[in-house]
C-alpha cells in the first residue's frame, strides 16, 4: 500500500544500515535453533570440535538420535501432545465460536456481564487456581487422564478465543442472518451453515494462538500429569534432558525432536498467524 | 441458564431489540444452549479453582483437618523467617525480572517494528517470521539451548565472542549467583521480544499514510518523523504489551524451572513467585508439600497481578491520550 505513496527517495546508505541491523538481529533470533539442529546431526568430537561448523560427511551421525529414538517414550509422548492439543482445541474453537455467537448476536440481560466475567480469564492466569485444580482432579479421579489437561486447557483457552472471535462475528451481515430467519431455518442452522464458515479466518487464528501455549506448557502436565502415559513431549523433552544431561548427542536430538513439530507447523502458517496479529491489533 | 430465560422474558428490552425480541421470545432457549458448554468448563476450572485457592489461603491443615486461621498464613509467609526469607526474595527477584523486561523488551520491539515498517523494505516476510520464531518455542527448548550456549562445557559463548576478542569477558553467567538472574531475563526477553514487536508493528501499519506524507510534506523525516508523529500514535499500543509482561512475568515458571530447577539455583538466585509457589505446595527434596500455603503465595500473585492491571485500567489507560485515526 504505501508503496505508491510517497516518491520514492531511497537513501541507499542507512537502508544498508537497516538491513545490517535486521539482519544481525535475525542472526540472534535463528542461530541458537540452528546451532541445536546442526549439531544434533553430528558426532560427539565434532559438537564439542566445531561446534560452529554445519555438518559434513565426515562428521554426520545420527547416534543422538537412536538414543533418543532407542528410549522408545518419545514417539508415545508425540502422540500424548497431539491427543491433547487437539482435543483442547476443538472444544476451545467449538465451545468458544457458540458462545461467542451468543454474545454478539443476541440481546439479553447480563450479556455486558456475562461478556465481563468469560474475559476475566484473559488476564488472570489460571495457573494461580493450580493448588484447587489438583485437588479437584484427585478427587474426581482425573489425575493423570488426557483428559484433566483438556478440560484444564480448554478453561485457558476460551476466555481469548469467545473475545477475539466475537469481534468477527459482529462484522457478518445481518441481512444475511435475517434472510435465513426468514426462510425458517433455525438458529443452530444459522451459526453452524451461515456464520462459522464466514468467520473460517478468524476461527483459524485463534487455532494457532490457542494451540501454541497448550503444545509448549510444562506447569499443568507436570502437576497434573506427570505419569508416563501421559507425558507430554515437553515435559517428556525436559525430563529426558534432565536424565542425559551428560550426553550430548541425546540432549541435541531430543531437542531437536521437540522443536521440528512447532517449527513446521510456524513455517506452514507464520503468514496466517502474523495477519492474524496485525488484523486484530489494527481493530 | 433458566434464570437467563426468566430475565429475557419480562426484561426491557432496547428499543431496537423489542421488535426482534417479541416473536422470539418463546424460542429463546438456543442462548442457553450456545453458552452452557463454555461457561461451564470455563466456571469449573477457571472460576471456582481461582475462588477455591482463595479460600484454602485462610485455612490451614493441622493433623489432616482442616482448620480456619484467618489471615495468620500470610504473617506467616510475610514475617516467619523460614517463609518470609524466600518469599521477600522471591518478590524481589520477580520485580527485578519484569523491570528488565519493560525497560529492555519494549524499545527492542519498537525498534524493531518502527525499522520493519519502513516503506518499501526488502525481506520484509523473512525479518518478521525470524523475530517471530523464539516466541513459538517451549521454554524448554529455549532453556535448554540457552543453557548448552552458554555452557562453559561446549564452548560456543567463549568462542563466539573470542571470534570478536572478547574471549576474557565470558564468565559461567548462569552459574553464578550474581548473574543468574539476569542471564534468565535476557533469555526471556530474547523470547519474548516478537510479541511487542508484533503489536507494535501492526499499529504503525495502521498508521494512515495521508499523515506520514503530510509530516514528510512538512519535512518531518526519519528520526523526528517517528518521535513526532508514530510514537504518540502507538503508546496505547506500547501500555497494552507492558500490561500483558506484567502478567506473564509475575506468572513465570517453566524457564527457570527448566534452566536452574525447582531450587531456583545457585543458591535461590533465580527464585521467582512461580518456582516458590511450585516448590511450597508440591514440595521438593527439601521440604514436604504445603497446598495451605501455596494457596497463600498463589493469592499474593493474584492481588499482585490485579493491583496491575487495575492501576494500568484505571490509572494509566484510563489517562491516555488516544487519537482518532
Amino acid at each position: 500500500m504505501s508503496r505508491a505513496a510517497s516518491p520514492a527517495r531511497p537513501w541507499p546508505l542507512s537502508r544498508a544500515a537497516v538491513h545490517l541491523v535486521l539482519i544481525l538481529y535475525a542472526a540472534l533470533c535463528l542461530g541458537p535453533v540452528l546451532l541445536v539442529v546442526g549439531n544434533s546431526f553430528k558426532s560427539r568430537a565434532a559438537i564439542f570440535g566445531a561446534p560452529l561448523s554445519l555438518p559434513g560427511p565426515a562428521t554426520f551421525d545420527l547416534v543422538g538420535y537412536k538414543t533418543v529414538l532407542g528410549q522408545g517414550a518419545f514417539l508415545h509422548y508425540f502422540a500424548n501432545s497431539l491427543i491433547v492439543t487437539v482435543g483442547s482445541l476443538a472444544a476451545v474453537l467449538l465451545f468458544g465460536a457458540m458462545a461467542a455467537f451468543a454474545l454478539s448476536e443476541y440481546r439479553f440481560p447480563g450479556n455486558r456481564l456475562l461478556g465481563l466475567f468469560l474475559s476475566l480469564g484473559i488476564m488472570v492466569p489460571i495457573r494461580l487456581g493450580t493448588v484447587a485444580i489438583l485437588n479437584m482432579m484427585v478427587a474426581t479421579h482425573l489425575v493423570n487422564t488426557h483428559l484433566a489437561l483438556i478440560l484444564i486447557y480448554t478453561a485457558q483457552g476460551l476466555p481469548i478465543a469467545v473475545f477475539i472471535l466475537s469481534e468477527f462475528m459482529q462484522g457478518v451481515s445481518k441481512d444475511l442472518k435475517d434472510a435465513g430467519r426468514i426462510d425458517g431455518l433455525s438458529e443452530y442452522t444459522i451459526f453452524f451453515r451461515l456464520v462459522l464458515p464466514l468467520v473460517r479466518p478468524a476461527v483459524a487464528t485463534v487455532a494457532v494462538f490457542t494451540m501454541i501455549p497448550i503444545w509448549n506448557d510444562l506447569w499443568f502436565p507436570l502437576i497434573v500429569a506427570p505419569g508416563e502415559a501421559t507425558k507430554t513431549v515437553t515435559l517428556g523433552a525436559q525430563v529426558f534432558i534432565g536424565q542425559f544431561v551428560t550426553n550430548w548427542n541425546a540432549v541435541l536430538a531430543a531437542l531437536t525432536l521437540a522443536v521440528l513439530p512447532v517449527l513446521v507447523l510456524y513455517l506452514l502458517f507464520s503468514r496466517q498467524l502474523i495477519r492474524g496479529i496485525t488484523a486484530g491489533a489494527v481493530k | 441458564m433458566d434464570q437467563i430465560e426468566k430475565l429475557a422474558a419480562d426484561a426491557p428490552l432496547l428499543p431496537a431489540a423489542r421488535d426482534v425480541a417479541g416473536p422470539a421470545r418463546a424460542r429463546r432457549w438456543h442462548i442457553a444452549v450456545f453458552l452452557a458448554p463454555a461457561l461451564l468448563v470455563y466456571t469449573a476450572l477457571m472460576i471456582v479453582p481461582l475462588a477455591d485457592t482463595l479460600r484454602l489461603s485462610l485455612f490451614r491443615s493441622i493433623e489432616h483437618v482442616p482448620a480456619f486461621v484467618g489471615l495468620d498464613n500470610f504473617r506467616v509467609l510475610f514475617t516467619d523467617p523460614r517463609w518470609s526469607e524466600h518469599f521477600w526474595a522471591a518478590l524481589r527477584h520477580n520485580f527485578y525480572f519484569f523491570a528488565f523486561h519493560i525497560l529492555l523488551q519494549n524499545p527492542v520491539g519498537i525498534a524493531l517494528a518502527a525499522l520493519l515498517s519502513l516503506p518499501r523494505l526488502r525481506g520484509q516476510a523473512f525479518y518478521r517470521t525470524a523475530f517471530f520464531l523464539p516466541t513459538m518455542l517451549s521454554f524448554v527448548i529455549v532453556g535448554f539451548t540457552w543453557k548448552l550456549i552458554l555452557s562453559p562445557l561446549w564452548g560456543v559463548a567463549p568462542t563466539l565472542l573470542g571470534a570478536v576478542g572478547l574471549r576474557g569477558w565470558f564468565h559461567p553467567w548462569l552459574g553464578q549467583e550474581a548473574t543468574a538472574l539476569t542471564t534468565l531475563a535476557l533469555i526471556s526477553v530474547w523470547q519474548y521480544v516478537g510479541i511487542p514487536m508484533m503489536l507494535i508493528y501492526a499499529a504503525m501499519l495502521a498508521i494512515p499514510h495521508e499523515l506520514i506524507e503530510a509530516a514528510e510534506l512538512d519535512g518531518i523525516t526519519g528520526f523526528a518523523q517517528f518521535r513526532k508523529i508514530k510514537l504518540p500514535l502507538i503508546w496505547p499500543t506500547i501500555g497494552i504489551c507492558s500490561i500483558l509482561t506484567f502478567v506473564g512475568n509475575f506468572n513465570a515458571f517453566d524457564l527457570i524451572y527448566t534452566v536452574s530447577g525447582a531450587n531456583a539455583g545457585p543458591n535461590f538466585a533465580t527464585d521467582i513467585l512461580g518456582t516458590f509457589l511450585f516448590r511450597t505446595f508440591f514440595g521438593n527434596q527439601l521440604q514436604l508439600g504445603d497446598p495451605n500455603m501455596g494457596a497463600t503465595i498463589a493469592t499474593m500473585m493474584f492481588l499482585i497481578i490485579l493491583a496491575g492491571v487495575s492501576a494500568y485500567l484505571f490509572g494509566i489507560q484510563a489517562r491516555m491520550r488516544r487519537y482518532a485515526l
